[in-house]
């Protein structure tokens, strides 16, 4: 069974919808959550590796791309008992 | 980048969490606030926009562009370093006959120096799926629509490979300066969703 996030060639997510002249964030917090999660990285509390494992487990269709993000660095963050 | 959001509940969320680090050590209000602000002015679309001009009006790094895009970067003051790992960029040149479009199937791999945040569609389930089944029909919906006897290549970028297209300069810009060149490309163009 593939996972989630291996969608490569499968059909039925629809036609691409493009936004004029995106800004490479769309709010302050999705700018905030990226940062935080290159600091928490650096600092070693979790590896890329695994938080890509987190987005990919814990991540909804109906949630944005940065809440994603955030969801997982909180997933991960309660696993390892940091908060 | 805008305030306009910061009453949403996932902005108190964030900044909650934020708080709840920094009084816990885990994270300093200071290093985030540093890397915000060089992440805001460092890693712009306006960094690929500089390498396709100078490979456009320069040869020799242009050969140099393709071959080894890392080496040959610097020349233009830029580096695919600052992420979190050593990423490979490989710059895949448009022809005549060939047209080159960037995906990551798994997830959202790419080259963050050079253009910036990606946008939303770059990371959808639709154009993720999509563009390595049917990418003339993709490119079709982004308005760019290819002669039959083009071949497209399709990139799929992954943690230690990441692409950046490198367009076909626009006939009618021998006069242009670099600087006017570089005011030619598209982010889109750099993914390969667009001609230029």
């Amino acid at each position: 069974m593939p996972r989630i996030n291996d969608v490569g060639g499968v059909d039925g997510f629809g036609p691409v919808e493009q936004e004029l002249d995106e800004p490479g964030f769309h709010a302050d917090w999705e700018a905030h959550v990226f940062a935080m999660n290159r600091a928490l990285i650096g600092r070693g509390l979790y590896n890329l590796d695994e938080f890509r494992d987190a987005v990919e487990r814990t991540m909804s269709h109906e949630s944005s791309y940065y809440e994603n993000w955030f969801r997982a660095i909180q997933t991960l963050l309660r696993e390892k008992g940091h908060v | 980048m805008s305030d306009d959001h910061d009453d949403s509940p996932i902005a108190a969320r964030v900044r909650e969490l934020e708080a709840i680090l920094e009084e816990k050590g885990l994270l300093d209000a200071a290093e985030l606030d540093r890397a915000l602000e060089a992440f805001a002015h460092k890693a712009s679309p306006a960094n690929g926009f500089r390498v396709v001009a100078r490979a456009w009006v320069d040869d020799d790094f242009k050969a140099k562009l393709l071959e080894n895009a890392n080496e040959a970067l610097p020349a233009v003051g830029l580096s695919m370093g600052g992420g979190l790992q050593v990423q490979r960029l490989h710059v895949v040149e448009n022809t005549e006959n060939v047209h080159n479009v960037v995906v990551c199937t798994l997830c959202s791999c790419y080259p963050i120096a050079l253009l910036g945040p990606s946008p939303t569609w770059y990371k959808s389930t639709a154009y993720r799926s999509k563009v390595v089944s049917h990418p003339r029909e993709v490119l079709e919906q982004f308005g760019l629509e290819l002669p039959a006897g083009t071949e497209i290549r399709v990139w799929d970028a992954n943690a230690e490979s990441r692409y950046m297209v490198l367009p076909r300069r626009p006939e009618g810009t021998e006069h242009l300066s670099e600087d006017e060149l570089a005011r030619r490309v598209t982010r889109n163009g750099l993914i390969g969703t667009a001609a230029v």
